[in-house]
């Protein structure tokens, strides 16, 4: 037992064990109607490490020893690659052999073509290169297609990869996307807060300092139009900047500020300030609020190469989540505006929960408390 | 409408940027002579080289003996520690692989599992597998120690302490002392958890004890502002481990602590293969306005990319780092240092934490490091500066 311990003391001491890159092959795959075109890049020393390199033993690899290698590599890698248009399996070409020198050292890189039986719909890439040596081996895929760009990692988990190359498969990305940000709008009830506070006298009037209902529709309908409109334009100016790195806010303070403008929204129905000209704050904060959408954004990991895609989708999503909103609100409020509720309950007691609602998550977020749980 | 007018010309731009991963577009060429050296494998010739390749051999003949593969497997691990290099990791992996997948195998292998779990910061896995071994055999030392370490780096310091006490009944008592040692000098007593581990590392000749030990006393040296000292267990630790890239790294942190940058650069030119020595230098040719900086950034710059590609979180650290002083991205840095102050909790985490929130002029996002200070009562000469600033603003 001494023994042991005498081995691995030191083992459990560091725990940035890592300093290397591990080992990772590149597989780029071009497809042009049934034919495709593959470069792997592998790094000399995983091949050494599997079926040996260094000839003379000196701890060199030298290009004539890579190149008197080249067809046992050929035929060590190959049959751990495996690409299938649909059902059919796709037949590879004689591969030519370069080098490469990737940042963590020198590759060997196999360029051939494969050929589908027909152009293919849905490719299937079954990658088995060194996970029985080392289980941290990754294949990086790009698949590259009608300039579209795709990546995966193959893993010993998760060897095969399937690309759709039907537009569905962009589409679904976007769809993802739209969903998240439905969801999200429906679920941050600061963002529908600030909303309807600000919508809430809509339907209404103020008079001599009185509140009256308004006599018809139109006018309702345009002060909600600007309101929302004005938001939408804000928050999507400021979800874009956030999203694509161009400007950026503390985490803590944007939340602060998100529930400080609840907080204004609501107290303006109680002392009005800015009437008629609501839309003006709505803009303002919804600068804001853009902040608090990018950083939920930026939590779901956006894609790389389809940023325009998901970026639109997700902006979309949190549009038609909030039309959905102010679609049951509005007329809700337009056939209650006479009514003693909206006029004596909704309107100010209302406004004032929704402020305190408001104040203690200004407090729990400016000072990282937590309130109520 | 406008505005997804609007939004859409920045996103198209943006597109374009992004969709030029760097990886994927190098340019293969064909070398025109036999005698050109294209790879430099690290020590094939070296006696621990040839003895992996003679028990990979043996093992390779008996794959289902458990006990060539744990002498195999060990055997990566310590050269994958000693050469700070994934790879072997993933061949002990390999060796183990009859036992990967298995509820219960036997201790020694629920061990090693441990270890590597915790390479690949799977902490809550390797502590799993530790139980588990200490279930089935109490008396295992290297159990009871790999878990005290995990256990320290997370910062649960009265846990870590619990698990070196056995090591004074299983193991020698400089092992015992260094363990606790260790975990108690991050928890406020760093000068006496000092002058213990001195006092017992006289006595003991066991050289992988005294490396431990030595490491640890400079660790301690360094955080409590003694660089002298520091200096000096450095340099008798190089005595008893010439190679070992661990120590190098600490060894160049405290020179560039000290002001001492251009002496790093001889220390590390040659291994730029770490992605952890090659950002120190990097830092080091930043200071004192190396002409080639600029294609040191490039070649880590790719590394981040590339272990992004594959997903892999354990470099957040040293990523952090890179974007706060090398590209000048303390938003990002802070983010990176944020995410990786979750899995774990040593100075060097806390350090870059503070400085990046510091740069970012983001006081309030410091807080939970600052917390964490007052609470473990850490003594970090090199944390209090930024703390200071921190709490000024």
């Amino acid at each position: 037992m001494k023994l042991l311990i005498i081995c691995m003391a030191l083992f459990a001491l560091v725990t940035n064990a890592h300093g290397h890159k591990p080992s990772d092959s590149y597989l780029n795959v071009k497809i042009q109607g049934s034919d495709i075109h593959v470069q792997w890049d592998m790094a000399l020393r995983d091949l050494e490490y599997a079926i040996g390199l260094d000839a003379d033993n000196d701890g060199k690899i030298t290009w004539g020893e890579l190149r008197a290698r080249h067809a046992e590599i050929a035929a060590y890698a190959l049959p751990r690659l495996e690409i299938r248009a649909g059902d059919a399996p796709c037949v590879t070409g004689i591969p030519a052999h370069y080098v490469d020198n990737h940042s963590d050292g020198a590759y060997t890189v196999l360029r051939f073509s494969a050929t589908c039986s027909k152009a293919p719909q849905t490719l299937d890439i079954r990658y088995g290169l060194f996970f029985d040596l080392d289980p941290t081996h990754r294949g990086l895929l790009q698949v590259n297609w009608n300039n579209r760009t795709q990546t995966a990692i193959f893993s010993p988990d998760r060897p095969t990869q399937t690309i759709e190359m039907k537009a569905a498969q962009s589409w679904r990305l976007f769809l993802d996307f739209l969903r998240e940000g439905i969801q999200h709008i429906l679920r941050g009830f600061d963002h529908i807060l600030f909303l309807l506070s600000l919508l809430l006298p809509a339907v209404l009037k103020c008079h001599a300092g009185k509140w009256q209902a308004v006599s018809s529709f139109q006018p309702a309908f345009l002060d909600v139009f600007k309101i929302v409109t004005a938001f939408t334009v804000a928050h999507s100016i400021t979800l874009s900047l956030a999203a694509l790195d161009i400007v950026h806010l503390p985490s803590r303070w944007v939340e602060s500020v998100i529930a400080a403008s609840i907080v204004l929204a609501a107290m303006n129905n109680v002392y009005p300030l800015f009437d008629g000209r609501r839309w003006l704050v709505a803009f303002f904060f919804g600068l804001i609020h853009g902040f608090g959408f990018a950083a939920v954004l930026a939590d779901l990991g956006l894609p790389q190469g389809a940023l325009l895609r998901a970026l639109i989708g997700f902006n979309l999503g949190v549009e038609m989540g909030q039309i959905a909103i102010v679609g049951l609100f509005l007329p809700l409020a337009y056939a209650l505006r006479q009514s003693w509720f909206y006029q004596r309950v909704a309107l100010v007691p209302g406004s004032l929960l929704v402020a305190a609602i408001g104040f203690i998550w200004w407090v729990e977020r400016m000072f990282d408390l937590k309130l109520f749980s | 409408m406008r505005y997804l007018l609007l939004a859409f010309v920045i996103f198209l731009g943006a597109d374009a940027v992004a969709s030029a991963p760097p990886l994927f577009s190098k340019e293969p060429f064909v070398p025109t002579q036999d005698n050109m050296v294209l790879e430099r494998l690290p020590y094939v010739t070296d006696p621990a080289a040839r003895q992996l390749r003679l028990w990979r051999e043996q093992r390779a003949r008996n794959p289902s003996d458990p006990a060539l593969a744990v002498r195999l497997a060990r055997k990566y691990i310590e050269q994958g520690r000693a050469e700070l290099d994934p790879r072997y990791y993933g061949y002990a992996q390999a060796t183990l692989a009859p036992w990967w997948d298995m509820p219960e195998p036997a201790a020694d292998i629920l061990v090693l599992r441990a270890i590597i779990h915790q390479s690949n910061h799977n902490f809550d896995r390797a502590l799993a597998d530790l139980s588990l071994a200490l279930k089935a055999d109490p008396r295992h030392a290297q159990a009871w120690i790999t878990r005290a370490m995990i256990l320290q780096t997370q910062g649960e310091y009265a846990e870590a302490k619990r698990h070196c006490m056995p090591l004074l009944r299983l193991s020698t008592p400089l092992y015992a002392t260094t363990c606790m040692a260790s975990v108690a000098s991050f928890n406020g007593k760093a000068q006496q958890s000092y002058d213990l581990l001195r006092r017992s590392m006289d006595n003991s000749l066991n050289s992988t004890g005294r490396l431990w030990a030595l490491t640890v006393l400079a660790d301690i040296s360094i955080r409590t502002g003694q660089g002298r000292l520091a200096e000096a267990h450095l340099k008798e630790a190089f005595l008893l481990a010439p190679r070992d890239r661990y120590l190098l790294g600490l060894y160049a942190d405290f020179l560039m602590n000290e002001g001492r940058h251009a002496e790093v650069i001889p220390l590390l030119e040659n291994e730029v293969q770490i992605d952890g020595l090659l950002l120190r230098l990097a830092l080091a040719k930043q200071a004192i306005g190396a002409p080639d900086l600029a294609a040191r950034v490039e070649a880590l710059r790719e590394r981040f990319a590339a272990s992004r590609l594959r997903t892999d979180v354990r470099h957040r650290r040293e990523e952090a780092t890179s974007a706060l002083y090398l590209l000048n991205k303390p938003h990002e840095a802070l983010e990176l240092a944020r995410a990786n102050w979750v899995t774990q909790k040593e100075p060097e985490d806390a350090r870059i934490f503070l400085a990046s929130a510091l740069a970012a002029n983001d006081p309030a996002a410091a807080r939970p490091v600052l917390h964490w200070l007052t609470v473990t009562q850490l003594e970090d000469v090199r944390l209090i500066p930024f703390a200071n600033k921190i709490k000024a603003l």
